[in-house]
């Protein structure tokens, strides 16, 4: 415990996080989404993300990579800025956001997560599709590689989802919301992978909705409600106090 | 009798001055706004073609006030600047108001129009005879079409598939999955921004073919037919191009053959009717083979159900 705590410690002195979120603001038209946000990313870590329905949890990471106006403050992928560290951060988005009836296969999503590294003007080729298929049979997908994404089931298409971040091979996950939804079989393929990954020494960031398996899952905990309750190592910040001055609704109105 | 009509009607293309360049004019139309439309269908702004495509009208009608001329590039050029600006009106209503998408796309589509028919009743109201040709924008008249026109919708016709090859992979996940392509570093807003120009191009050539009004099925009808039969991108563009081509040809020659009968409407009907084969035959999702499955699937269930109830309740 102490060991774990004095770790963090030595981070937050030397080394450059792999994500620093500094007096960060966002606005939808009027109404604030992310209030003055404070908040470093341990490196190596699995974290959760939590909080109540519109705290603000999928438009922190999409402000980390840039995909919501900032209002104010700066975010810092380890120490730059986002658009100069783009491979090193995969994202996933929640499986609600696209269209699973558009004509094309699991192989073929995949393979977008390449896309970044072939850049303008080049196609993709046989190598692309190699590491795809790689990428599948690692979240135990490989026989269904031509199987067009609509007759996938839910949690076989965040399956899809999550290996095309990992033919990204970055340094950091943002996912949203990724364990929602899904079979059993599902959440225990990603979780396993997760697990390897955070072994590896990659940051995987998660929103989560679930709070009965925040202490099983996460080592580290961000608690959300527009602007920052509390965050920290689980065991530390993942309190009931905490909790009940997350999801309190009178913070949201007083803001309002 | 029958055979020996369609016959002389198809070798017409190669012998008959006007209907080849009618033919090809069509043809060049369908297979544009074929392979386009499937960007229209799969983003959703099916009704946001339609738009571009009547506000293009007014274009027609200022371009002639300034220009003079009814020289086609010219023309083109005015429909093509007000379709883009009607598209733009129309996502400015949408990001700036509580007004939705679909009352936005209404009220570009019918202001825009309605100014539109002012001016083409105005000029033709004033100029006299030689401006009477500016409503054939309307419903299109291929028959119309001569060689110089051919050529211009040719060259454009080319610069649109030039861009989609080009930008094939970025438009596709900008399509696909726009908030991921961003997170790569795909700039999607700039893109959607360029594939809406690419259309706006294929808008203003179909205006000579099918006009303004009927332009929109051009767009959306092919790209439907396809999707019926197809499970990749890159070949329902190729399908959806080919039935648009067809179409263009095949409803050049059926209104050949009358005197009188517009070009446009019928190349539509054609394709409509493309459509309507691909609702029903189609063999993934089609209706014939799906209700032949479903019902084989539902014989299979009741004779399932019934061997078991004999196994567990054998006496009755």
């Amino acid at each position: 415990m102490m060991e774990h705590k004095s770790e963090h410690r030595n981070l937050q002195e030397g080394k450059v996080y792999p994500i620093e979120i500094r007096n960060l603001s966002v606005t939808y038209r009027t109404e604030p989404a992310l209030w003055n946000i404070d908040l470093n990313f341990p490196e190596g870590n699995l974290i959760a993300i939590v909080g109540p329905n519109g705290a603000g949890k999928s438009t922190l990471i999409k402000a980390v990579m840039g995909l919501v106006p900032i209002t104010a403050g700066k975010v810092n992928v380890y120490g730059k800025s986002y658009s100069k560290q783009r491979s090193k951060v995969a994202y996933v988005p929640q499986r609600g956001s696209v269209d699973w009836d558009f004509p094309t296969d699991a192989l073929d999503v995949v393979e977008m997560g390449l896309y970044g590294k072939l850049g303008w003007l080049r196609r993709p080729n046989s190598q692309t599709r190699k590491k795809a298929r790689e990428c599948l049979e690692k979240v135990g997908l490989g026989d269904y590689a031509d199987r067009q994404i609509g007759q996938l089931s839910g949690g076989q298409q965040q399956r899809v989802f999550v290996a095309r971040a990992l033919a990204q091979d970055p340094q950091i996950y943002l996912m949203d919301e990724p364990l929602n939804g899904v079979d059993a079989i599902t959440e225990e393929t990603i979780l396993s992978i997760l697990e390897n990954l955070r072994k590896e020494g990659k940051t995987i960031v998660m929103v989560h909705h679930d709070l009965q398996t925040v202490d099983k899952y996460f080592d580290w905990v961000v608690m959300l409600n527009r602007s920052l309750v509390a965050t920290g190592p689980i065991k530390e910040v993942f309190t009931k106090e905490n909790l009940d001055k997350a999801y309190q609704e009178k913070q949201r109105v007083s803001i309002r | 009798m029958v055979l020996e009509e369609i016959v002389t009607i198809f070798f017409g293309i190669f012998t008959d001055y006007t209907l080849r360049y009618v033919a090809l004019g069509s043809a060049i139309l369908g297979i544009t706004s074929g392979a386009l439309g499937c960007f229209t269908v799969l983003r959703k702004q099916s009704l946001f073609g339609d738009a571009l495509s009547h506000a293009a009208l007014p274009g027609i009608g200022i371009a002639y006030l300034f220009a003079g001329t009814k020289d086609s590039l010219f023309l083109m050029l005015g429909a093509a600047v007000f379709a883009w600006f009607g598209g733009i009106v129309t996502l400015g209503i949408t990001s700036t108001t509580r007004i939705k998408q679909d009352a936005a796309l209404g009220i570009t589509l019918s202001v825009f129009f309605g100014l539109g028919i002012v001016l083409l009743t105005y000029l033709q109201s004033t100029g006299g005879a030689s401006q009477g040709g500016l409503d054939r924008f309307l419903f299109g008249q291929a028959a119309a079409l001569i060689e110089t026109d051919v050529l211009n919708l040719g060259i454009l016709a080319a610069g649109c598939f030039v861009v989609l090859i080009v930008f094939f992979k970025e438009f596709k996940i900008a399509t696909f999955d726009s908030a991921f392509g961003q997170s790569l570093g795909f700039p999607t807003r700039y893109l959607s921004a360029l594939l809406t120009s690419v259309i706006v191009v294929a808008v203003v050539i179909g205006l000579h073919t099918v006009g303004v009004v009927l332009m929109v099925s051009m767009l959306i009808t092919p790209a439907a037919a396809a999707r019926q039969w197809i499970s990749s991108l890159k070949n329902m563009l190729i399908l959806s191009a080919i039935f648009g081509g067809i179409s263009g040809v095949v409803g050049s020659m059926i209104s050949s053959t009358t005197e009188g009968m517009s070009t446009g409407p019928i190349i539509v009907i054609t394709i409509t009717t493309i459509l309507g084969i691909s609702l029903m035959f189609s063999p993934k999702q089609g209706y014939l083979f799906q209700y032949i499955r479903k019902k084989r699937q539902y014989q299979n269930n009741s004779k399932t159900i019934s061997s078991i109830s004999k196994e567990t309740n054998p006496r009755s």
